[in-house]
Parts: structure tokens; sequence; C-alpha cells
């Protein structure tokens, strides 16, 4: 390996190990902040890796993020399996689910699908109250595990850190190359054989696996979950506005627009809570005239004219 | 039957917001996700001026029509057209009008929050009519009547007018009406400001029946994304019958199982349209 290849393996390896310490010198409140920064971090960053170089715009992660939570809540409660198992379980019905989506609209054209997943958190949201009213009769379920914020923090870091590896990985695989020839032409990439319906379908699941087990693990912070709590449909829209407000052209892309919107949206929804809102939209308005390849889109233009 | 005229009437405002959409889809190349706020807009003017100064909707709505008009045309001129020059691509121009719109969709939320935050209804022509054994709410006959009205004209607009008939070949290909002298641009901007105006007027009609709120839009927005794409893009006698079978299937859903499924009929019929047929019932299948 050679040393231009090992230093940003270097530099992340040694933010991954800062990281970790997070919760040795933060207290409640800025620990719950880096909770969320963490939660954010994994779900854009995978919602980039398909979204990025395919331009679909998936808005499903409120969907996979809700199953994931909900699974957990309806084990623990009724049907009293641990916290592991349900944790271990839900990522695969999310992926079963997103293959199921993506073999449906994914081989159409980009508008269906981004149709496709605008109402499906509330779809299933509709759907489960539905099921939880007539047949299991309606009331929330409890989370109660002795997990506290910093067991959370360390599990959010570690898939964070997995995505992150999956994304480096995919860089250089086989999978990222055609996924990468398909994001700049869908017509060339199929001339030159690549099953193009299939890549994008299984870079969908691995959204929903990720975006599942995120919800699975966060769970624990609701305690008492209901529908209507984890299937939020503007949790779709802020990951993929923290993405595009990052960049998705880079692996890190995402992570630069995570840290400075949550904290963000922290300030708005505490001081100004009518008007968040408003600053998603300025937020999306900003992103297509302004920065249409992000904050790394800005850096990198701002490098190549120094240069010059 | 109660099931069938009901589900007739609800499809027939449905078509309303469809129509708007459909033109500013399929003949702008502008997916605005943004349709259902202006519907909620329209609702919301509608109720504030009948609540302040008891001035009938059926008046508002002649106001409100050439005001989300102009308001869509300088939005096109000034907001959209720049994306439209700067896409590469149709693939391109997807992408930043979806973004573009919700970002207009959640600012006209948030402008809405801010004027009126609750949920808004207000009683209008709210007495029973006996229609074919049914009985039915004469304001909902009127917002029916009114969309037959709009449609009607559009449609004869479309086929019996110069503008409508570059309006039409602009949604074929904008290439080849661009080679026949047909300024392309404007007849774009002209198809999404009727498109925003027919949504506000339907806006208008079905706040004399239905309680809002100004969140409410996104969920309008489905439904004529849905029916845009059932019927078959930029084909208004497709949004029109799409509309009222998604009425009928919506109302038949409510009253035999359970109003809570209504959303995930409507879903079940998109997906089917999907697997079956993707081009949409009238849309010609890509050569």
């Amino acid at each position: 390996m050679t040393a231009i290849a090992l230093r940003p393996l270097l530099v992340s390896g040694s933010l991954l190990v800062l990281a970790a310490f997070v919760p040795v010198i933060a207290d409640g409140y800025w620990l719950s902040i880096a909770v969320t920064v963490l939660m954010y971090a994994a779900l854009s960053t995978s919602w980039a890796l398909f979204s990025g170089p395919t331009h679909y715009i998936a808005l499903s992660t409120g969907a996979f993020f809700g199953v994931g939570g909900y699974l957990v809540g309806l084990g623990m409660s009724d049907y009293d399996q641990s916290f592991w198992a349900m944790a271990a379980l839900a990522p695969f019905v999310a992926t079963a689910l997103a293959a199921l989506i993506g073999w449906a609209t994914l081989r159409l054209s980009g508008v269906y699908f981004v149709i496709f997943t605008l109402g499906l958190a509330e779809m299933i949201r509709n759907l489960i109250s539905w099921v939880q009213n007539n047949f299991l009769g309606s009331r929330g379920l409890y989370v109660l595990t002795d997990l506290d914020e910093r067991h959370i923090y360390w599990m959010l870091l570690a898939i964070t850190a997995a995505v992150f590896c999956f994304g480096w990985w995919l860089g250089r695989s086989r999978l990222g190359f055609a996924l990468r020839i398909l994001g700049n032409d869908e017509e060339v990439a199929r001339h030159v054989g690549i099953n193009t319906a299939r890549t994008k379908i299984v870079m969908f699941m691995t959204t929903g696996f990720v975006a599942a087990l995120v919800g699975a693990v966060v769970a624990p912070r609701y305690y008492y979950i209901e529908p209507n709590v984890v299937f939020s449909p503007e949790l779709s829209f802020i990951v993929v506005i923290m993405a595009l407000l990052g960049g998705t052209r880079r692996l890190y892309g995402p992570l630069l627009g995570v840290i400075p919107f949550t904290l963000l949206w922290e300030v708005i929804s505490v001081s100004f809570p009518n008007a968040t809102t408003m600053v998603l939209g300025l937020t999306f308005l900003l992103i297509v005239y302004g920065i249409p390849n992000g904050i790394t889109g800005l850096l990198s233009g701002l490098a190549a004219w120094r240069r010059a | 039957m109660d099931i069938l005229i009901s589900g007739l009437l609800l499809g027939g405002t449905y078509a309303l917001i469809a129509m708007g959409l459909t033109l500013q889809y399929g003949v702008a190349r502008i997916m605005n996700l943004a349709n259902g706020e202006v519907l909620v807009m329209g609702a919301l003017a509608s109720f504030l001026v009948y609540t302040s100064l008891a001035v009938s909707p059926l008046v508002t709505v002649l106001v409100i029509a050439p005001l989300a008009f102009a308001l869509s045309w300088l939005v096109y001129r000034v907001l959209l057209l720049p994306l439209v020059r700067r896409a590469k691509n149709q693939g391109q121009l997807e992408v930043d009008s979806i973004l573009a719109t919700f970002g207009m969709g959640f600012f006209l939320v948030g402008v809405m929050v801010f004027i009126y935050p609750e949920l808004f209804a207000y009683s209008y022509l709210a007495v029973p009519v006996d229609l074919a054994g049914t009985t039915v709410a004469a304001n909902r006959l009127v917002a029916f009547a009114g969309a037959v009205v709009i449609g009607l004209a559009l449609y004869v607009w479309l086929n019996r007018s110069r503008a409508g008939m570059a309006v039409r070949a602009v949604a074929v290909s904008p290439l080849a009406a661009g080679l026949v002298g047909i300024n392309v641009e404007r007849i774009s901007a002209l198809a999404f400001a009727i498109g925003g105006m027919i949504t506000a007027m339907g806006g208008v009609l079905i706040s004399t029946f239905i309680t809002l709120d100004p969140s409410f839009g996104v969920i309008f927005t489905m439904k004529a994304l849905i029916i845009v794409i059932m019927g078959g893009v930029g084909d208004i006698r497709g949004a029109i019958v799409a509309a009222l079978i998604l009425g009928i299937v919506e109302t038949a859903v409510a009253t035999l199982i359970d109003p809570g499924l209504t959303l995930a009929a409507a879903y079940t019929i998109f997906l089917l349209v999907l697997l079956f047929r993707p081009e949409g019932l009238f849309g010609r299948r890509p050569a």
C-alpha cells in the first residue's frame, strides 16, 4: 500500500478513535447531540452511496427507519423478544421490503421511484395503525432496555464506521464501478452489459438495511413507540438535505452536511419551532441554486481556483 | 350506487389537481412537488376571505385564478427557467426540479403556518341534495360542476385554439416544436401558469367541504402524481379518467372496508399500474 492510500486511512482511523471517546467527555446535552449527529451520519452516508451516483432521490429513509424502530418495539413489547434479536432481525425485513419496492419502481424512470418513496412512510404508518386499531388493540409499545445514551452512541459509531468501510470498498469494487457508469449514463451502462436494474436494487437494499438498523438501535431512546413517532416523513427529507448539503461525490461529503445542519436544526427547533419547515425549504432552494455540488464541491472548486 | 356517485364526485375534484400537474409535468417538464401546497394555498385564501369578508368561494375563485396564474408564471420565469436552461439532459432537470419544488413546497407550508397554523374549515352550501336516490352535500356537487366546467374549457382550449395546439406540440416534443417555430419557453411558462391556476381553483372548490391544515399539501401532491402517472403523462383525458377511478376506488375502500386504508388502496393501484402498464392508461409506449 502506498503512502497516498495510507494517509486517509490513518486520518479516518484516528478520527474514529477520537470519536469513541466523546461519551467520556461530553455531558447529557452534548452527548445527545452527538448521538443525533451519528444517526444522521450513518443515514446520510448510506443514502448518498445509492442516490449520489444514480441521481435517484430516495425518500424512503423514514419508512425503513420506522420499520426498524417499530419492529424492535413490537418484538419487545408483544412477543418478549430481546432487543438484540429484534435489532438483528429488523434490517433484514427492511431489506426485503426495499427489494420489493426497488423491483417495482427502479426498473422504470426516476420519477416513479421518487413518487413511490415520497409517501411510503406515510402508507406504512397508516397500514400499521390500521392493523393495530383493528386486531392488536390500539396502544403504543415499550422499549425498555438497560442501554443508555453512551451505548447507543457506540453502536451508532460502529454502524457509521461500517458504512464508511462499505463505501470505501464500493469505490474499488466492480459494483461501485458499475454504479458510476450507470450514474453517468444509464443507456451506456446497459450497452456495456451492466444489469442496471439489479445494480440499483442491490444498492437500494443496502440503504434500507442501514436505515432499519439505525432505527432499531435508536429505538431505546424513545422508550415508548407508536407508529406516529417512528414513521416521521420529515426524517427522509432531513437525510436528503444533509447529504446534498455536504455533497455526494465524496464519501465524507454527507458528514460535512450532517454536522452543521444538525446544530442548525437543534437551534431552530428549540427557538423557532414553527419555522422548521421553512428552513427545510430554504435549504433545498439554497442547494439547488447556490451549491449544487454541496460543500465538498464548493471546497474542491475553491482549491482548483487557488491553484490556477 | 352510493359509492359510485360519491366516488365520482370525489374523483372530479381529484381531476382538477391532476390536470394542473399533468400540464406542468407533461408540457413544461417540471415535476412540481409543490402542487399540493398551491392547492392548500388556494383553499386557505378562500377560507380567510369567507370568514373575514363573507365572500362566497365561487366569487373568490374568480380572483384566485388570475392571481395564481400570474404567480405561477413568475415562479416559472424566475426560478424554474434557469434550471431548464442549466440542465444538460432531462434527468438533470428532473432531479433539480424535484429538489427546487420541494424547497418551494416547504417554504409555502412555512408561510401558511405563519398565517394560520391550525386546521381550517368553513361551512358553505352544506345542504343535502338528493341525487338519484343518494344524498350528497350541495358543496360537493358545486365542486364537481366546477371541475367539469374547468376540464371542458381546458379541453376545448387545447384542441381548438392555436396556443392549445402549440401546448400539445411541446408536450409531444419540445425539440420538434422549437424547430417549427414555436417559442418553447413561452409555451412552457404558459402551461405551467395554467397548471398552477387550475390547481389553486381546485383548492378553492375543495375547501368548501374538506377540513385542511397547512401541511396537507403533500397528500394531494401524491394523489395528483399517482393520477398523472396512471393516466399517462401529459394526457388530459387520461388524468380525468384516472382521477375518477381513484375517486371511486377510494370511496369503495373507505365505505366497504375501512377509511384507514384509502392511502393503501391508492398505493395498490399505483403499484399495479407500474407493474402492468407503466406508460399509463392512455400513454404510448416509448418507441
